[in-house]
C-alpha cells in the first residue's frame, strides 16, 4: 500500500506492506541511523520522533506514519550538535551503535524539559539501553552541555 | 590524573570516530553493505539433542525468492573451532557448517539463502525435518562420564593436549599444585569450604552477530564481519569451507559491541558458505533472539574453594576446582577455565604457602559458551573473593584489613600466575585509596533504615591480564605521507573501545605530532599487519607496543632519507617534530620534504612495520565498594554507590579508561543482581530477548566513582597494562558479600534476584523458629 509522510522535512512516498515496521522503511529510505537492537521494545535503539513525539520504530508499522511527519537523526543534525560534543568528550559514544536512539531521546527530553534534573534525565531515558558506558559517562556529558549552556 | 610528561598520552582525546558514532552516520556492517545481498537464515533445532533422519526442502525451495536450502547433505565433512585463537587452537575442532547430529536448541539445521527475508521466514515453516530425539545432558554436574555422549563423532579432533576426552563428555581436564597443599590445610585454624556458581552470561552488545560476503572483483571471498579477530575469522573460514587464505578477505568496518562475543566467528560461517555455492551477496543478521539462544555467552562454572587460614587472618592455602559447562561446542572452553584459577588465587600471593587448582571442562546439550570479558576470571574472583569475604566475617576482622594483610604487592613473584612477577602493582594503594574515597569504616556497619530497609557495605579485589603470554603478537604498521602526516595500519578490531584513539595518541607521542596528523585504519586482512585481534585485553599492551616499536624504526628511517638529502650520516641527524636537523649545521629539512622525497627515486621506504609479543602477562588490579539499601519485605537490592579504583598501569586515555570500568562496573551489576540463564525441562532457553533477559537501566546502577593508582610497567607502552576486562570482577563478590552483611545471608549463586533474597529470609526466619 502506498503512505506518505514528511520525512526528515521531505515529502515522501512509499510502498508498504500491511505488516512492513516503520524501522525497516526507515533504512530503507537511507536513514541508517536508525538501528535494530531487540524486537521486544526494550532497547530503544529505533527511537525516532513522530509528530515530535519519541516512538520506537521497531513496534510501529510503517502505515501508521501516514500522513505524519517523522525525523530521524539525519533530519537532526544541528540539534544533536548542541549536546553531542559534551557525550564525545566523555568518551561515553563507545560502540556508538546505541547512541542514534539515545541522541534521538536526549532531543525529545530536552525539548520538552530544557532544564532537567539529573533524576529526570535518568526517568526520560531510562528506556535507551547502552551496554559499553555504564550509563554515568552520557549522563555527565549532557550535564556538562547544560552548564555550558547556563554560563 | 593526567601525566605531564607527555604530551599526548594520558589525556583524554576524543575517540576519533566519536562524531561518526554520535551523529549516526552508517559505520556498520548493514549500513555499508548492498541491501539486495540475499538474505541468510538457519533453521534451526527444536530439541537439545537429535539426528536428523530425514529432511525435506522441495516445498519451501518452492516458495518464490526462495534461492537455496542446504542441509548437511552439502557441506564439506572437515571439523573445524569458531573460536578466536591462535593456531593450534586450544578449541577443539568439533564442529561441521552443518551437522546431521544437532546438539542444543537453537543448533543450525539448514541454511536458507532467498532474496528477501519474508521469503525465507515463509520457506523456513516449509521445510520438513524428521528428528530422532536423543536423550540430552542437561545438568553439567552429570556430564562428566555420563553415558549420553555430546560428540561421539570419530572425527573429533583436539589441535591441543588439554586433557580433553569425547567419550568422557570432556573438553579439557588439569591439575597443577604449588607447595604442600594437604600439608599446609591440615595445619590451619580455620578451612572454608564452599561452591559457588555463576552462569552463562550474555554479552548482550546492541548489535548482535551479523556478517556480510561477496565475491570481490578477482573473484575471492570478501568478508565484512562484525568481529574482534579479522585474521582467525580467515583461518577459520578457510579450514570451514576448504579454500586458501589467500582467497579470503575479511574486514571489520565500526562494531556495536563485542565484550568477547565476536572473538568468536559465531555466524561467518554461514553466508560466506551461501556465497561460495551462489556465487552472490549474502548477509546474515542475528535477531536478538538469535544472539541469546546461539551466541557464545559466558561459561557457566561452578568453583569449589577450599581455603585454609590462620586464626588472625593469614590466608595460607587455597585448593580450587571449578566445573565449567562449554555447552555444546568447545570454543574456548579448555582456555577461559585457567583463568578461574590462575587469576584469582594469586590475589593473595602475599601470604599463601601452596595452592592447588584443578579443572574440568564438561560438554553438555546447551548453547555453546564462549569469550565474554573477563573470560573465567570473572567466574574465579566471585569465588575466591567470597570465600575471602566469608572468612573476615568468621574471623570479626575487617575485610578491607585481611586483605591488607594477604594481598599480592609490587616486587613479587606469583606462583600461582604462571611464576609471573608483579613488576608494577599498586593493588594496596587502590585499597586504601578505595577505602578513603568510600569512607569504608562509616559505610561498612549495617544501618537499619527504620522502614524496613538496611544500608551496608561489601569489597572485592580483582586481577586480569594485559594479554595472552607468549602467545598474542600485535603489529602496527606507521607510513609518513606527504604533507607530514601520518598513517596508522593495526589488525587489532576497535569495537567501541577506543583503541584506535589510545593507539593513534602513542604515535602522535611519538612522533612528536598533533594527535589530529594521525589516521588510523583497521582491520583488514588484505592491509594490515598481522595482529591476533582485540581480545585478552592485549590491544594497548601489545598492539600499543608494537606502535611503539614502529615509530622508532620510522623515524630512524625519516632520518636515513633526511642525511641523504643533506649529504651527512643518519648519526649526524636529529627528528625534530616536524623537521630533521643536522646537528652540526643546523641545517634542516621539513618532513614534507622527506615524504615527498621519498616518493621520488628513493629506495628507503617511509614506513615501518614493527611486531610484538610478550613473555609475560602484567596483572592490571582493581578494589570495589559498594554501599547497597536492601528491602528486608521484598528482598529487592538497590545499588547506592558503587566506588571502585584502578591499578591499569599509566592510563593511556584517562576518560576511556573510566568509561571501560563504569561500562564493566555494570555489566558486573546486571550479572549480579538480574541477569539470569535458564532452560526448561527440554533444555529450550527461557531468556531469549531483553523481555526476559534484563541488563541495567540506567536506573539500576547507582551512583559510580572510579578512580585510578597509576603504577609504571616497564614492559608495557608508556608504562601501560590493561583495562578491557578487569573491571566486570568485582561487582558479584561485592555485592554478595553487601547483602550478607544486610541479610546474614551468603548467595553463592549467580543472579541474586530479589526473589532469592526474600525467601531466603523466609527460611532464615522460618531456621529461627524451629
Amino acid at each position: 500500500m502506498e503512505i506518505k509522510l514528511i520525512l526528515n522535512g521531505r515529502q515522501v512516498v512509499g510502498h508498504v506492506d500491511a505488516d512492513t515496521v516503520l524501522l525497516d522503511f526507515l533504512r530503507e529510505k537511507g536513514c541508517l541511523s536508525v538501528k535494530r537492537g531487540c524486537d521486544t521494545s526494550n532497547c530503544g535503539l529505533c527511537t525516532v520522533l513522530m509528530d515530535g513525539k519519541p516512538i520506537l520504530s521497531c513496534s510501529t508499522l510503517a502505515v501508521r506514519a501516514d500522513g505524519h511527519e517523522v525525523f530521524t537523526l539525519e533530519g537532526l543534525q544541528g540539534e544533536a550538535a548542541d549536546f553531542i560534543g559534551f557525550i564525545a568528550d566523555q568518551g561515553a559514544d563507545q560502540c556508538g551503535f546505541c547512541n542514534p536512539g539515545f541522541v534521538m531521546n536526549t532531543i525529545a527530553l530536552l525539548r520538552e524539559n530544557p532544564d532537567p534534573t539529573d533524576e529526570e534525565i535518568r526517568a526520560f531515558l531510562a528506556g535507551n539501553l547502552c551496554r559499553c558506558s555504564g550509563y554515568d559517562g552520557q549522563l555527565r556529558g549532557i550535564r556538562n552541555y547544560l552548564n555550558s549552556r547556563g554560563r | 590524573m593526567e601525566n605531564r610528561e607527555y604530551k599526548t598520552v594520558g589525556k583524554s582525546f576524543r575517540k576519533k570516530d566519536a562524531m561518526q558514532l554520535l551523529t549516526g552516520k552508517p559505520v556498520y556492517v548493514d549500513d555499508i553493505t548492498p541491501r539486495n545481498a540475499l538474505v541468510v537464515m538457519l533453521l534451526r533445532s527444536p530439541h537439545a539433542n537429535a539426528i536428523v533422519q530425514e529432511i525435506r526442502t522441495d516445498a519451501a525451495k518452492k516458495v518464490p525468492g526462495v534461492v537455496d536450502i542446504y542441509t548437511w547433505q552439502d557441506v564439506p565433512q572437515t571439523r573445524f573451532a569458531i573460536a578466536g585463537q591462535t593456531y593450534p587452537e586450544p578449541s577443539p575442532y568439533d564442529r561441521l557448517i552443518l551437522d546431521r547430529h544437532v546438539r542444543f536448541v537453537g543448533d543450525a539445521v539448514a541454511i536458507i539463502a532467498a532474496e528477501t527475508e519474508k521469503a525465507a521466514r515463509k520457506a523456513m515453516k516449509l521445510i520438513k525435518v524428521k528428528y530422532e530425539v536423543l536423550e540430552a545432558v542437561l545438568d553439567f554436574r552429570a556430564a562428566k562420564d555420563n553415558p549420553v555422549l555430546v560428540h561421539p563423532e570419530a572425527d573429533w579432533f583436539p589441535p591441543c593436549e588439554v586433557g580433553g576426552d569425547n567419550r568422557r563428555n570432556l573438553v579439557a581436564s588439569e591439575v597443577s599444585a604449588h607447595g604442600d597443599v594437604d600439608g599446609v590445610m591440615a595445619d590451619c585454624d580455620i578451612v572454608i569450604d564452599r561452591t559457588y556458581h555463576t552462569k552463562a552470561f550474555h554479552q548482550a552488545m546492541m548489535e548482535p552477530f551479523i556478517c556480510y560476503t561477496e565475491l570481490d572483483r578477482y573473484g575471492r571471498l570478501h568478508v565484512v564481519s562484525s568481529t574482534q579477530i579479522v585474521f582467525h575469522t580467515r583461518r577459520i573460514l578457510s579450514r570451514a569451507l576448504g579454500i586458501p587464505k589467500s582467497r579470503i578477505r575479511v574486514e571489520k568496518p565500526r562494531i556495536g559491541g563485542g565484550f568477547g562475543a565476536k572473538q568468536t566467528a559465531v555466524c561467518d560461517v554461514y553466508p560466506a558458505f551461501v556465497t561460495m555455492k551462489t556465487g552472490r551477496p549474502a548477509k546474515i543478521s542475528y535477531t536478538r533472539e538469535e544472539a541469546q539462544i546461539s551466541g557464545s555467552p559466558r561459561h557457566e562454572m561452578e568453583v569449589r574453594v577450599r581455603l585454609g587460614a590462620s586464626r588472625e587472618g593469614k590466608i595460607r592455602v587455597m585448593d580450587l576446582y571449578t566445573l565449567s559447562n562449554t555447552g555444546a561446542y568447545g570454543e574456548h572452553g579448555p582456555t577461559t577455565v585457567g583463568l578461574s584459577g590462575h587469576k584469582s588465587i594469586p590475589l593473595y600471593t602475599g601470604s599463601l604457602e601452596a595452592h592447588r587448582f584443578s579443572y574440568d571442562v564438561v560438554y553438555t546439550n546447551l548453547q555453546a559458551a564462549g569469550a565474554y570479558r573477563g573470560y573465567g576470571a570473572t567466574q574465579g574472583i566471585f569465588a575466591v573473593e567470597s570465600a575471602v569475604n566469608e572468612l573476615a566475617e568468621m574471623l570479626g576482622m575487617d575485610p578491607t584489613v585481611i586483605r591488607d594483610r594477604n594481598m599480592v604487592k609490587e616486587g613479587m613473584v606469583m606462583p600461582a600466575y604462571y611464576g609471573e612477577p608483579a613488576n608494577a602493582c599498586a593493588l594496596d594503594r587502590c585499597m586504601e585509596h578505595c577505602r578513603q574515597m568510600f569512607r569504608w569504616e562509616e559505610r561498612y556497619p549495617v544501618r537499619d533504615m527504620g522502614n524496613g530497609k538496611v544500608r551496608c557495605a561489601g569489597v572485592a579485589m580483582a586481577m586480569q591480564g594485559s594479554c595472552i603470554s607468549n602467545i598474542d603478537v600485535g603489529s602496527a604498521t606507521v607510513k609518513l605521507s606527504e604533507d607530514g602526516t601520518y598513517n596508522l595500519l593495526i589488525g587489532a578490531a576497535d569495537m567501541g573501545t577506543g583503541c584506535d584513539t589510545i593507539l593513534a595518541q602513542m604515535v602522535a607521542e611519538c612522533m612528536d605530532c598533533r594527535l589530529a596528523d594521525v589516521a588510523v585504519f583497521g582491520a583488514d586482512t588484505d592491509a594490515s599487519p598481522y595482529d591476533s585481534g582485540s581480545y585478552a585485553s592485549s590491544t594497548t599492551y601489545i598492539t600499543g607496543k608494537a606502535v611503539e616499536k614502529a615509530c622508532t624504526q620510522l623515524k630512524d628511517q625519516i632520518c636515513a632519507i633526511a642525511a641523504q638529502m643533506m649529504g651527512c650520516e643518519k648519526e649526524e641527524v636529529v627528528f625534530e617534530s616536524t623537521r630533521v636537523r643536522r646537528m652540526d649545521t643546523d641545517q634542516a629539512v621539513s618532513l614534507a620534504d622527506i615524504a615527498y622525497k621519498a616518493q621520488v627515486g628513493n629506495t628507503q621506504p617511509a614506513e615501518a612495520t614493527a611486531t610484538h609479543s610478550s613473555p609475560i602477562s602484567p596483572p592490571p588490579y582493581m578494589v570495589g565498594m559498594v554501599e547497597i539499601e536492601l528491602d528486608k519485605l521484598t528482598g529487592l537490592v538497590t545499588i547506592l554507590d558503587y566506588m571502585a579504583v584502578v591499578d591499569c598501569g599509566i592510563p593511556i586515555n584517562p576518560a576511556l579508561a573510566r568509561i571501560q570500568a563504569e561500562g564493566g562496573i555494570v555489566q558486573g551489576i546486571g550479572h549480579t543482581l538480574m541477569e539470569n540463564v535458564t532452560y526448561d525441562r527440554n533444555g529450550r532457553p527461557i531468556e531469549s530477548s531483553f523481555m526476559q533477559y534484563k541488563i541495567p537501566t540506567r536506573l539500576d546502577m547507582g551512583h559510580l566513582r572510579v578512580e585510578f593508582e597509576h603504577s609504571n610497567e616497564p614492559t608495557g607502552p608508556f608504562g601501560a597494562k590493561s583495562i578491557g576486562e578487569i573491571v566486570i570482577n568485582t561487582p558479584a563478590p561485592a555485592i554478595a558479600h553487601a547483602i550478607y552483611r544486610a541479610t546474614g545471608v551468603w548467595h553463592r549463586e549467580l543472579p541474586i534476584t530479589p526473589e532469592k533474597v526474600a525467601m531466603s529470609l523466609v527460611e532464615k526466619q522460618h531456621e529461627i523458629q524451629a
